[in-house]
C-alpha cells in the first residue's frame, strides 16, 4: 500500500475544477487500496506534507502554483516523488508564450503570434505597433493571457476596434498577453501518458450558426467526439506532432496537447500543452484513456506508478 | 449563471481573505446574542416536542400570525389562513416554477434580474425573456410590446417575475403608476405576476409604496415574502400569498419537496415576535444599512471616475454600477480577486449575455471600513483598466456607459438613473461569411 497525498484546490482561478479533479482521483486511489491523504493546498502545504510523509504526491492542481512548477519545486525540495511533468516542463507549458517559442525553435507549427508585457504598452508605445501586428497576424485574432489555463480571459477580435478591449480583458489575468491568429477549423486534443499518444478527442460546438469563442467551454454547448474522425493519416500526424511537443517541453507522466486542424486543407497547428490536464467527469484525458480501453482507475494507477 | 467559468470564479469570492461586496448577506452580527439565547431557551423549554416534530406543510398557525404582522407593516392586509410558509423566499420561486412551468415555457423577468432566480428558471428549462428597467422599475411599455410580440408567436408567458421594490440587482423601485399599470396588464391578459419583495421594509428614504399584491386588482399576483432580510436567512423561512388555486398547487409541490419547513425555526420566529420588538430590530438594521449605503455612495463618487455610473437605491441591499463598455466585469473580477475584493459581474443578472460592463455591489454584508476599502480597491483596478485602454487606443477619451451628457458625479436626486448595456452584437463565425 502506498500513501498518496492528493494535492488539490489551492488559490488559483481554477480552484473549483481542481477540487473536482482531486475528488475523483481520491476516489480512484481509495478503490485501488492506497492510503489517501487529501490536501487543499494553502499556507500549511509544507507542514502537511512533512506530517503525512506521503510516498507519492498526486498533483491535481490547475493554474497558478500547481501547473507552473511552483508546487513541483517544493516537492523536489522535500524529496517527495510526484505525478506529472517536472518543474522545467511545467514552467514551459504554463507560459503559453514560452511554449510557443520552444515549438517554433523545434520547427513545430503553431499559429502566428505576438506577445507583450503591459509595460510594452505603457512604457514603449507598443499600441502604435498594433496596426502592424494586426496586419501581420490577419483577423480574426485571439487574445489570451499568457499564463491562464482555463477559458477565462480569452477574447476574440474580429476587427481592429475589438483589440484594445480584448487586451484589457487579458491583462486582468496577468502581466503578459498573447495575440494569436485565430485558425478556423477543428479543435483537437491529444492526451499523452508515458510518451504514448491516446486516441484524439475533438470538441465540436453544438450551435454551428452562432460561433462564440466561449461557447465551447460551456457545459452542454460542446460535444466531444473520441476518437475524432479525421481524414486518412491525419490522426497519426496529429499524434506525432503532440509527441514532438511532449518531447520538446520535456514532459513526463502525462500531459495534453491542444491542436487545430485548419478548416481548409489539412494543416495542423499546435495551440498549447497542458502539464496538468483536468481529471473531472467531462475532462478530455480520461475520455481519451477510456477510448483506448484504459479505465479511470487503471489510468490513475499508471500515473502514480510513473511518479518520480 | 450559465457559464461554468464564471461560477468557478464566484466560488472564489467566498474566501476569508476577500472583502466581498458580492453576497447579499444581511448583517446577522447585529442580532443581540442574549436575545438569541433567551428565545432559543424559551422554545426549548416551552415547545420541546413540537419544535422537534414535523409540522403542517402550509406552516404553523402561530407563524402565519407573525407573517400577517409583517405584511401589515407594509400596508398589506391578509388573512393568515391564506399563507403558505416556505423554506426561504427562494422556495417560492422554485414552487411557482414547479407549479406552472413546463420546459420551453416563457417567463418574463426584468433586465437585469435577481441572479439567484436565473438557475431556478433554467432548471425548469424556461425560456426567460427580459424586459428593461429604468429608474422607475420595469418598463411596462416594453413589457406590453414584448407580450404582444410573444402573443403573435402564439406564446403565452407563464408568469412575470419582478422585484418591484429596491430591485436586486439594480436597486431601483417601480413607480406607483407602473405598479398600477402592471397589475392592470396582468388582469387584462390573465397573467400571473410573481412579486418578490424581500427588502420592502428596508427603506432608508422616500415614501413607502404599496405592494403589487395590495393594489386594487392585484388578483393575479403571487406574493413572495421572507424573514431573511428582516431577521435571519439562517431560519430559512419565507412565505407566499396569492390566488388560491396557485397556492394549493404550490402546497402540493412543497409536500413533494420537503413536507414542511422547520418547526424549530418557525417556533423561534414566533417566540421572537411574541417579544414585540421585531420592528425595533428592523429599525436598527435600517440605520446600519442606511449608513453603509451612504458610505458606499460616497466611496463610489470618490473612487470611480466620470466614465462610470451607478444607481442610488432608496433601500434594499444593492447598488448597480456600470463601467465603460470596453471593461468586462467578469475579467475585472479576476483582477479584483488579486486585490482581495469581490463583486457580482453583471452578466449573472442576464440570460442573454448582456450586463458585461456592469456589476452588483452589496452594502449590507460588511462594515463601513471594509466598504470604503473594497470600493477603493475596485476603483483602483477600474482606473488601471481605463488608463490601459486609453494607452491602447492612443487616446484618453472618456467613454461614458450610456449617456455621455450625464453629470460626472450625479446629484443624489438625479443619480438613480440606470444605464443598461446594449445587447451584444451577434458575432460572426470567423471565415464563414465575408466579414
Amino acid at each position: 500500500m502506498t500513501r498518496v497525498a492528493v494535492l488539490k484546490g489551492g488559490r488559483s482561478l481554477e480552484r473549483q475544477v481542481s477540487l473536482k479533479s482531486g475528488a475523483r482521483v481520491q476516489d480512484a486511489l481509495e478503490r485501488l487500496g492506497h492510503d489517501v491523504v487529501a490536501i487543499d493546498v494553502g499556507h500549511d502545504l509544507v507542514a502537511r506534507l512533512r506530517d503525512t510523509a506521503p510516498d507519492v504526491a498526486f498533483v491535481a492542481l490547475h493554474g497558478r502554483d500547481g501547473e507552473d512548477g511552483t508546487v513541483q519545486e517544493l516537492l523536489e525540495a522535500l524529496g517527495i516523488p510526484y505525478t506529472g511533468p517536472g518543474v522545467s516542463a511545467c514552467i514551459r507549458c504554463a507560459d503559453k508564450v514560452l511554449a510557443k517559442h520552444h515549438m517554433l525553435d523545434a520547427g513545430i507549427p503553431t499559429p502566428d503570434f505576438f506577445a507583450f508585457n503591459e509595460t510594452a504598452f505603457k512604457e514603449l508605445g507598443a499600441a502604435d505597433a498594433l496596426p502592424a501586428i494586426e496586419e501581420r497576424l490577419r483577423f480574426p485574432i485571439v487574445v489570451k493571457p499568457a499564463g491562464q489555463g482555463s477559458a477565462l480571459g480569452i477574447k476574440f477580435a474580429a476587427e481592429p476596434k475589438d483589440v484594445p478591449g480584448a487586451l484589457v480583458a487579458a491583462f486582468s489575468y496577468g502581466d503578459k498577453v498573447l495575440l494569436e491568429h485565430h485558425v478556423d477549423g477543428r479543435d483537437l486534443a491529444v492526451s499523452i501518458v508515458d510518451g504514448e499518444a491516446l486516441p484524439i478527442v475533438e470538441a465540436v460546438p453544438r450551435e454551428e450558426d452562432f460561433y462564440d469563442f466561449e461557447a465551447r467551454y460551456e457545459f452542454g454547448r460542446t460535444e466531444f467526439v473520441c476518437p475524432a474522425q479525421l481524414p486518412g493519416g491525419l490522426s497519426a500526424r496529429a499524434q506525432q506532432l503532440a509527441l514532438d511537443v511532449w518531447r520538446v517541453m520535456g514532459c513526463r507522466g502525462f500531459a495534453r496537447v491542444d491542436l487545430m486542424l485548419a478548416a481548409s486543407g489539412d494543416e495542423l497547428t499546435v495551440l498549447e500543452a497542458n502539464a496538468i490536464p483536468g481529471m473531472t467527469e467531462t475532462s478530455l484525458l480520461p475520455q481519451a484513456a477510456d477510448a483506448a480501453g484504459i479505465g479511470f482507475d487503471a489510468l490513475i494507477e499508471r500515473i502514480v506508478q510513473l511518479a518520480e | 449563471m450559465k457559464s461554468s467559468a464564471m461560477r468557478d470564479l464566484m466560488a472564489l469570492t467566498e474566501r476569508a481573505d476577500i472583502i466581498s461586496l458580492a453576497g447579499g448577506l444581511p448583517d446577522t452580527a447585529s442580532f443581540p446574542a442574549e436575545s438569541f439565547a433567551a428565545i432559543m431557551s424559551r422554545v426549548a423549554v416551552d415547545s420541546t416536542a413540537r419544535s422537534l416534530q414535523y409540522g403542517p406543510t402550509e406552516g404553523l398557525a402561530v407563524l402565519k400570525g407573525c407573517i400577517a404582522e409583517v405584511m401589515a407593516e407594509e400596508g398589506t392586509e391578509i388573512d393568515p389562513e391564506e399563507v403558505l410558509v416556505t423554506t426561504g423566499g427562494q422556495q417560492v420561486i422554485d414552487l411557482v416554477c414547479k407549479t406552472v412551468v413546463d420546459p420551453g415555457d416563457v417567463i418574463v423577468a426584468e433586465a437585469p434580474t435577481y441572479p439567484g432566480a436565473v438557475p431556478t428558471f433554467c432548471s425548469y428549462q424556461a425560456d426567460v425573456v427580459q424586459v428593461s428597467l429604468d429608474e422607475d422599475g420595469m418598463r411596462i411599455d416594453e413589457l406590453e410590446a414584448t407580450l404582444d410580440r410573444l402573443e403573435a408567436q402564439g406564446r403565452r408567458p407563464k408568469f412575470i417575475y419582478t422585484v418591484p421594490t429596491f430591485q436586486n440587482p439594480a436597486g431601483t423601485t417601480m413607480s406607483l403608476p407602473r405598479r398600477r399599470r402592471l397589475v392592470e396588464v396582468a388582469r387584462e391578459r390573465e397573467l400571473l405576476v410573481l412579486e418578490d419583495n424581500p427588502y420592502g421594509l428596508l427603506r432608508y428614504e422616500g415614501d413607502p409604496l404599496p405592494t403589487l399584491f395590495a393594489l386594487e386588482g392585484g388578483d393575479f399576483v403571487v406574493y413572495l415574502g421572507t424573514f431573511s432580510k428582516i431577521l435571519s436567512p439562517g431560519v430559512r423561512l419565507g412565505w407566499s400569498v396569492g390566488p388560491r388555486p396557485v397556492l394549493e398547487k404550490m402546497n402540493i409541490g412543497k409536500q413533494a419537496t420537503d413536507l414542511c419547513s422547520s418547526s424549530l425555526t418557525q417556533l423561534f420566529v414566533a417566540a421572537y415576535f411574541a417579544g414585540g420588538r421585531w420592528q425595533d430590530y428592523v429599525q436598527s438594521l435600517r440605520e446600519i444599512y442606511r449608513r453603509r449605503r451612504d458610505v458606499m455612495l460616497d466611496s463610489l463618487a470618490e473612487c470611480l471616475g466620470p466614465e462610470s455610473r451607478w444607481t442610488h437605491p432608496q433601500g434594499g441591499l444593492f447598488i448597480w454600477a456600470t463601467l465603460p463598455d470596453y471593461i468586462d466585469t467578469t475579467d475585472l473580477l479576476a483582477r479584483a480577486l488579486d486585490e482581495h475584493v469581490a463583486f457580482v459581474p453583471g452578466r449573472a443578472a442576464y440570460v442573454d449575455g448582456r450586463g458585461g460592463s456592469s456589476m452588483r455591489l452589496n452594502f449590507s454584508g460588511v462594515g463601513e471600513a471594509d466598504i470604503r476599502e473594497g470600493v477603493r480597491r475596485i476603483g483602483e483596478v477600474v482606473r488601471e483598466q481605463v488608463e490601459l485602454y486609453g494607452t491602447l487606443t492612443g487616446s484618453h477619451r472618456i467613454v461614458a456607459p450610456a449617456e455621455p451628457e450625464e453629470p460626472a458625479r450625479p446629484d443624489p436626486d438625479l443619480a438613480d438613473v440606470l444605464h443598461l448595456p446594449a445587447p451584444p452584437e451577434r458575432r460572426q463565425r470567423p471565415g464563414a461569411r465575408e466579414g
